[in-house]
């Protein structure tokens, strides 16, 4: 279980896949880094050698931004929208899809688990409803 | 799809003459718009824009953020009222 870029530890698979392990390296960024640095991507990740890893490490450190970084670039991202109240912030900040989609039915991605909001007609219902 | 970058930024024509007009004479008040769809470019920082929202004109300030996105981003026109919990008004 060779180690890269910190915490990523990607299995005993093949290293076109196990390169998928690492936030922010899809199938095609994968298949880029193993063309440049001319390593087989039916390779195993186990039977790396050093100098393979350390030329993969190269490679991504110089051309992507991963893992934490990228994490931070995201929601900072996000964080962005927020404060300069946008509306794309305000749907952020409320936990609903922010590219227009359709709210009546469906958006479980975003809104989580299902929970029932329907009216409470009785007056006393409501007022503990309310507490 | 987004715009072609070739042709620049989407700003309402009479707006842009406006700003360039207070940036001039150094003058601010909140300008009136319907203009939603414009973008926002650098030049419209630190002006006050009050934006329409299909109702009424909703002063927003500028600040360099805001760059890039448009106007009426800032100014929602719908206003939610929780579900559940009918009003007093209503079921009486």
């Amino acid at each position: 279980m060779p180690r890269l870029l910190g915490v990523d530890i990607p299995g005993n698979k093949r290293i076109e896949t196990s390169l998928l392990y690492i936030h922010g390296i899809g199938p095609t960024r994968a298949k880029e880094i193993l063309k440049e640095t001319k390593i087989d991507p039916g390779k195993k990740a186990d039977d790396l050698t050093a100098d393979e890893i350390r030329m993969i490490i190269e490679v991504v450190q110089e051309k992507y931004n991963v893992e934490g970084d990228l994490r931070r670039e995201v929601s900072q991202n996000i964080r962005r929208l927020i404060s300069i109240g946008s509306y794309r912030g305000t749907r952020h900040r409320r936990g609903l899809p922010v590219r227009g989609q359709r709210t009546k039915t469906n958006a479980r991605t975003r809104k989580g688990g299902k929970h029932t909001v329907g009216a409470v007609r009785d007056k006393a219902a409501r007022a503990a409803a309310r507490k | 799809m987004a715009r072609s970058i070739k042709k620049g930024p989407y700003v309402e024509e009479c707006l842009y003459r406006k700003v360039e007009a207070m940036n001039k004479s150094g003058r601010k008040a909140p300008i009136k718009t319907w203009s939603r769809r414009s973008m926002i470019v650098p030049e419209f920082v630190g002006h006050t824009f009050a934006i329409h929202n299909g109702k009424q004109h909703l002063p927003i300030f500028i600040t360099e953020n805001m760059v890039g996105h448009r106007l009426g981003e800032f100014a929602p026109t719908r206003t939610f009222r929780r579900h559940g919990n009918t009003t007093d008004r209503v079921t009486k």
